[in-house]
């Protein structure tokens, strides 16, 4: 599998003695599913930060698809990260004054697409996404599940290499939360690295490899898959031995 | 599964296999996972319990068969299985006390013995979720919801634990 994302010993300090990410080393390969899990303040939302670039390390390497990337400039960030990262926050973020569709094809327009593709591609993100009936809607008219998912389109619609995604359904009620998982399961079956940030365990659930932060380090790195059956499964629940 | 079988037998006597067919249906999408031979064990120790009595069957074109009917006592008995409203488990009591006893005696390192759990019940809800509709859409999915919601809420409750045992120990 294609290495999409290397940090090596990666540091970020605030001031003070305490290190938010302390020497963590982390490989996330194309197509894989990686949960971040750790109590609030062990350092996981910075360190998807760092991975996209919205923090700058204080120490250590990054490397996406193959380069350098924690040396770059602000502006060589920004465009990098258009290409290459998809972002999904837990407030969603969305552009208040643009309606889903150009929350969604903003991205594209960015890198230089031309208005007519890139509404073609977030109509079809959004329609996939199970939200085409909201395109013309604004942030504000749309519920915090339409939103998340006008926030999922927009985080895919330069088919980044990774998406990161902080607390994705942290401001959701549990079907919303089935719902953005099932379609984040989907989304990943195109190739997307996808690393979440989160204290949900369902969410945690559906990532194929689970990273446990303490502090600033991982404590913690451990494939999910377990091969068992339906038969192991549902036995175990029936009460007999598989 | 012994007052499950009751009730249906409350209903209407039924052999064996009849009842593993209706015990079958009625957990929907799981009832193919059903421990046949357990249908026939906790019939004959209802029968020693004296909560169903068997009675054999002639059959003309086939082996005798014995069907079971319920007694008086199992009537009740399935009547005080409905009307009760315990709970059974509200604590996870064997683990807490295995977190307890390591943080006691340094035996081992409680916060190492939270790590291990929480890996071994994600992985479990994770087997559980791929198998999952939701909402979930019969019988066999209804009871593989429960179980996710309450793995969930276990793993959820080990990240408290968590916080706690580090603080406490280290």
């Amino acid at each position: 599998m294609r290495t999409i994302i290397e940090a090596v010993r990666l540091c970020r300090n605030f001031p003070g003695p305490v290190r938010a990410v302390d020497e963590v080393d982390l490989v996330v390969a194309e197509g894989e599913r990686v949960a971040i899990m750790g109590p609030s303040g062990c350092g996981k939302s910075t360190l998807l930060h760092l991975l996209g670039g919205l923090e700058r390390p204080t120490a250590g390497e990054i490397r996406l698809c193959g380069e350098r990337v924690d040396g770059l400039s602000e502006a060589a960030w920004a465009r990098l990260r258009r290409r290459r990262v998809g972002f999904v926050f837990q407030a969603f973020h969305l552009v208040d004054e643009l309606t889903a569709i150009e929350n969604v094809e903003l991205p594209a327009l960015l890198l230089g697409v031309s208005a007519t593709a890139a509404r073609r591609r977030a109509f079809a993100l959004l329609e996939r996404l199970d939200v085409a009936d909201r395109s013309r809607h604004l942030p504000a008219r749309m519920s915090g599940g339409e939103q998340q998912r006008v926030a999922l389109a927009r985080a895919l619609i330069n088919d980044p290499a990774i998406v990161l995604a902080d607390e994705p359904t942290g401001n959701l009620d549990s079907r919303n939360t089935a719902e953005i998982l099932r379609l984040f399961a989907s989304v990943s079956g195109d190739g997307h690295a996808l690393v979440l940030a989160t204290h949900d365990p369902r969410v945690a659930a559906a990532a194929d490899r689970l990273v446990g932060m303490r502090d600033g380090r991982i404590v913690d790195d451990t494939r999910l898959d377990t091969g068992a059956s339906r038969r192991d499964v549902v036995g175990q629940l029936l009460g007999w031995e598989a | 599964m012994r007052e499950a079988i009751l009730a249906l037998l409350a209903k209407e006597p039924a052999h064996g296999y009849e009842l593993r067919q209706q015990l079958a249906v009625a957990m929907g999408s799981v009832g193919d996972l059903l421990n046949p031979g357990q249908v026939y064990v906790t019939l004959s120790r209802l029968e020693g319990a004296g909560l169903v009595r068997g009675v054999q069957v002639e059959q003309a074109a086939a082996p005798d068969k014995k069907v079971y009917e319920v007694t008086p006592e199992g009537r009740d008995r399935v009547a005080a299985w409905f009307a009760d409203a315990g709970w059974p488990k509200v604590a996870p009591i064997e683990f807490h006390l295995k977190l307890v006893a390591a943080a006691a005696t340094g035996l081992a390192d409680p916060v190492a013995i939270i790590d291990a759990q929480r890996r071994e019940l994600i992985r479990r809800l994770r087997d559980l979720q791929a198998l999952t509709d939701t909402p979930p859409a019969d019988e066999g999915q209804l009871l593989l919801a429960g179980a996710a919601l309450r793995l969930a809420a276990d793993i959820e409750w080990l990240a408290a634990c968590e916080t706690f045992w580090t603080r406490s120990v280290h």
